[in-house]
């Protein structure tokens, strides 16, 4: 129940900031009928619908991270917190009444995703109910990677962070605007030394039904998943007991 | 029955010393105020009493559990209203009140229920469904004060509640505080002299993080032999009560 109360917070919070729903659905939403539409006027096919969904989705992931990581810095520097600490909350609590509420977000998120879609051309099958599944780690990896910069930084740095950089990675060395080989062989091995083009990759195994490539990918997302929020859920309790020090 | 008691309390940061072998007793009901200069030590003893900080020696006990050994029954005891308007901005009145509830181990409609009675009681019906974020600092100041109350605390922590309010929503809150006295054991540090005197029982007066003295107003005046209870303040003080 207070797990429940501080997670019912939580949603209330991200959610009735307009300009987290503007940017967490809206961008990614325009950005793939956008690309979409790019794609409907060249000859090549560099977005073809069932490969750039899942690459959208995932940057559109990297929202969640600022959502959360926001809100957690905004907390953290508020008095609201010490009164949040004052009261019998255990760190489990605190933990999943951050983490939990942004789940089903993530998920309706890459949902919406795949609605749009679908509108623009993509087939929906069973490929592409295993594709959202796919990308669940995704979702955890990205939720970590917000309670962490939120237990470390501040609002302003997590926007910078969040909002900045991890968007660009997110983006840039993940294989959804181009081709990684195009850039180059060192370019492609710091790509794949992290998640983002995994995670793409993994989504699109599984919609093109080459399901023997799925688990290549997706184990790397799963140990980025575990080890980011293991090591979040490690900072964001010693931090919380410095910051009353 | 005694409320709040602290042996030997000291709580050091490296080489300052913020609260020194601080020893106090407040009884049940009874509402206590913290007085001292920026710097004397309340808000370090306020922080050990409520269980976020532990202290470098000695131990409390509130309403018998230990600060130290059993903090997590102390804070099932307690609430808090800090200084700051402590509120969830994008939350309604209601919902603000539902969520502390909610919190405190409350289900669903016990807290719907308790944030009636504290809507009512706290005169918040006219804004219950207002954000937090657009209320007025007197509203949000009562608001959070109902906040620390639904939890029905045996005591409550109040860090200086009127800080820059107007005199009007000084006076309403002052009268809102009168009303829980006797109810629950209320500690209040304030930085207003008349606060002091008109709100509580007995006055607790730190100096550069050692309990000076503790009385009513008057026995407080009398052994200083001040006119005001400011000089009274000021003598006991002396010059500079802060840890430096």
């Amino acid at each position: 129940m207070k797990t429940l109360a501080l997670a019912t917070r939580n949603s209330k919070e991200i959610l009735r900031d307009k300009l987290n729903l503007a940017f967490g659905l809206g961008f990614p939403i325009v950005l793939l009928l956008l690309l979409t539409a790019i794609q409907s006027n060249i000859p090549a096919e560099i977005f073809v619908i069932d490969q750039l969904t899942p690459g959208i989705a995932v940057f559109g992931l990297s929202f969640i991270s600022l959502f959360s990581g926001m809100l957690i810095a905004k907390d953290r520097t508020s008095s609201l917190m010490l009164r949040l600490f004052t009261s019998p909350l255990r760190p489990g609590n605190f933990i999943f009444g951050y983490t939990i509420p942004l789940l089903p977000m993530a998920a309706l998120q890459v949902g919406v995703c795949f609605a749009v879609a679908f509108f623009l051309g993509l087939t929906i099958d069973i490929n592409v109910m295993l594709a959202i599944i796919v990308l669940i780690p995704a979702m955890v990896l990205f939720i970590g990677i917000g309670l962490l910069c939120g237990s470390v930084f501040t609002d302003r740095q997590v926007g910078g962070i969040c909002g900045a950089l991890l968007t660009n990675l997110s983006a840039w060395l993940s294989g959804t605007w181009f081709d990684l080989d195009l850039v180059g062989e060192t370019f492609r091995s710091v790509a794949e030394l992290l998640p983002f083009v995994h995670a793409v990759e993994a989504g699109r195994a599984a919609i093109s039904g080459e399901y023997s490539a799925i688990l290549p990918h997706l184990w790397w997302v799963i140990a980025y998943a575990v080890v980011v929020m293991g090591i979040a859920i490690i900072v964001f309790t010693r931090k919380m007991r410095s910051d009353n020090n | 029955m005694i409320a709040v008691q602290t042996e030997n309390l000291t709580k050091q940061y490296k080489e300052k010393v913020a609260v020194n072998s601080l020893d106090l007793c407040v009884e049940q009901g009874e509402l206590f105020a913290l007085l001292g200069v920026n710097g004397a030590g309340k808000t370090t003893l306020i922080k050990m009493l409520s269980c976020l900080i532990k202290p470098t020696k000695g131990d409390a006990s509130v309403f018998g559990k230990s600060i130290i050994a059993e903090s997590f029954k102390v804070k099932e005891l307690i609430n808090v209203s800090p200084q700051e308007t402590a509120i969830a901005p994008n939350l309604t009145v209601r919902e603000n009140l539902e969520f502390i509830a909610g919190i405190h181990g409350n289900d669903k409609k016990s807290s719907k229920e308790k944030a009636h009675q504290m809507i009512l009681s706290f005169g918040l019906d006219e804004i219950a469904k207002d954000k937090a974020r657009i209320l007025s600092g007197g509203w949000q100041r009562r608001l959070s004060i109902a906040m620390a109350l639904i939890s029905e605390p045996k005591l409550l922590f109040l860090d200086e509640p009127t800080l820059g309010l107007d005199v009007i929503a000084r006076r309403e809150l002052w009268n809102v505080i009168n009303k829980m006295k006797g109810k629950v054991t209320i500690i209040l540090t304030t930085h207003y002299m008349e606060e002091a005197v008109h709100l509580s029982d007995r006055i607790g007066i730190i100096v550069k993080g050692e309990l000076k003295e503790t009385g009513t107003a008057d026995e407080l005046m009398k052994k200083t032999c001040a006119k005001t209870f400011e000089d009274a303040f000021i003598t006991i003080s002396g010059e500079g009560g802060a840890v430096i």
